[in-house]
């Protein structure tokens, strides 16, 4: 079987659990409704607040909400050992982490897709700027998330507290792409300046951290 | 090698008892800031040691990855460990310092904003020690410390851009530093950095001595069960 081979294969696989479970997209939308409401009820932003504070409310809800699908990520594959399986297998851990990774980025995808009504809804959002450049940063932003969230979720599922590792390993080194989504956002709703540095920061962190992950997964998949 | 660290522990009390005279007594009080300014003699020595031990943890970690030497890591933890009380201690009096001459305790410029994510970096790197069970602690730690130097010039832009937007309090604006202010920050510097691997050097050894004392106890235990069967 060729890589791209696996890969399809173990994303297929974990898009039919999830189709016919829905454990994660459930509790992650579900949570990111219950950030959505928090905040609007303890802001109560009018309409010219709530555009410039939405994007980091948006952004915040959207990392909580990846938080609780990337810890299942691997959570699954302990089960009946089948990450051990993977291990002895001659399957390269790259297409296992490219699978991974472009699950997550689909689950949190469809997410943002479902929530991101309820944020105008709510907040009452128009966008000054140019509208098309928020699904750019959408796109970039959640790989940015789902990228490292992946390659961290797999260490952190080896640890002590697993659930808990994660976003304390996940969140220090995603502040660059944090402040750059929130910023891009932002600059895109109130049409004050130009989201293009932003973006191009974001586009340099998804392939700085993609390299890296792909270059080292293999080291953290086969640490004893 | 062992006779050296008595000798070094000499030098760093001499080094650091001098550099607090110099600091307190020597060093002339600046002119606008008064008397507050001498946290500066703490302040900087820190920072820059504590980018060394970061630095330092770099190194030991890529150096690990490669030849999968146990020393190596040993080295990244206790380096790690002693910057993160460094930076701590950079954090700590960069406020003390600021509030009475910038009016605010803290502001989100560029040397700030990077010394506090460098801080948290290494702190979750700690975090992550602690909690991973020991054979795979080593390259998990090291990974980390490859992402978190990665996330250093990305952090470094970001927060670069992000306040050519929004204007704050400008550092009390360039200049040249008096010679003899100069002197007894080098020699605080020197004491520092003495003092940094006077801690890291017995915080190293420890670690090695307590990894021998683990594996050694397994190893008895398990002749232990051995010879009872």
């Amino acid at each position: 079987m060729s890589s791209s081979g696996i890969t399809r294969a173990t994303l297929t696989k974990d898009l039919r659990l999830e189709w016919r479970s829905k454990d994660a997209i459930n509790s992650m939308l579900f949570f990111a409704l219950l950030v959505v409401v928090i905040f609007s009820f303890s802001f109560d932003p009018t309409a010219e607040e709530s555009r410039r504070i939405a994007g980091g409310l948006v952004w915040v809800a959207f990392l909580f909400a990846a938080v609780v699908a990337l810890n299942q990520t691997w959570a699954r594959e302990l089960r009946n050992q089948v990450l051990d399986a993977y291990r002895v297998s001659p399957a390269p851990a790259n297409s296992l982490f490219l699978a991974k990774a472009l699950g997550n980025f689909i689950f949190v995808t469809v997410l943002e897709a479902l929530m991101t009504p309820l944020f105008i809804v709510f907040y009452n959002l128009r966008a000054l700027g140019p509208a098309y450049q928020l699904l750019i940063v959408a796109a970039l932003g959640t790989w940015a998330l789902v990228v490292n969230g992946t390659f961290f979720a797999a260490m952190s599922v080896r640890t002590r507290s697993r659930e808990i590792m994660l976003p304390l390993l996940l969140f220090p080194i995603s502040i660059p792409a944090l402040l750059a989504m929130v910023e891009a956002t932002s600059s895109i709703l109130t049409g004050e300046y130009s989201a293009r540095f932003w973006i191009v920061l974001l586009a340099t962190y998804d392939v700085v951290f993609t390299m890296a992950s792909l270059f080292l997964f293999e080291l953290v998949l086969q640490a004893e | 090698m062992k006779r050296a660290f008595p000798i070094l522990a000499v030098l760093t009390a001499a080094l650091l008892s001098y550099g607090l005279y110099a600091a307190l007594i020597v060093a002339p009080t600046e002119r606008t800031m008064g008397d507050v300014q001498r946290i500066f003699y703490y302040h900087v020595p820190s920072a820059w040691t504590a980018f060394t031990l970061f630095f330092l943890n770099l190194v030991a970690s890529i150096v690990y990855l490669i030849r999968r030497n146990p020393k190596a890591d040993a080295l990244a933890f206790a380096a790690a460990e002693v910057g993160v009380v460094f930076c701590t201690v950079v954090l700590v009096t960069g406020p003390i310092w600021a509030r009475p001459v910038w009016g605010i305790w803290w502001t989100w410029d560029l040397r700030l904003t990077l010394t506090l994510v460098l801080w948290l970096i290494y702190v979750s790197y700690l975090m992550l020690r602690r909690f991973s069970s020991s054979g795979q602690t080593p390259v998990m730690a090291a990974v980390l410390a490859i992402f978190g130097a990665l996330d250093v010039p990305l952090v470094y832009f970001s927060i670069w851009f992000f306040r050519t937007q929004h204007p704050q309090p400008v550092i009390g604006g360039g200049g040249s530093i008096d010679p003899r202010m100069l002197h007894v920050l080098l020699i605080n510097w020197a004491a520092f950095s003495c003092f940094a691997a006077l801690v890291c050097w017995s915080r190293y050894h420890l670690e090695v001595l307590s990894r021998e004392v683990e594996e050694t106890q397994a190893l008895e235990s398990l002749l232990g069960a051995e010879s009872s069967r």
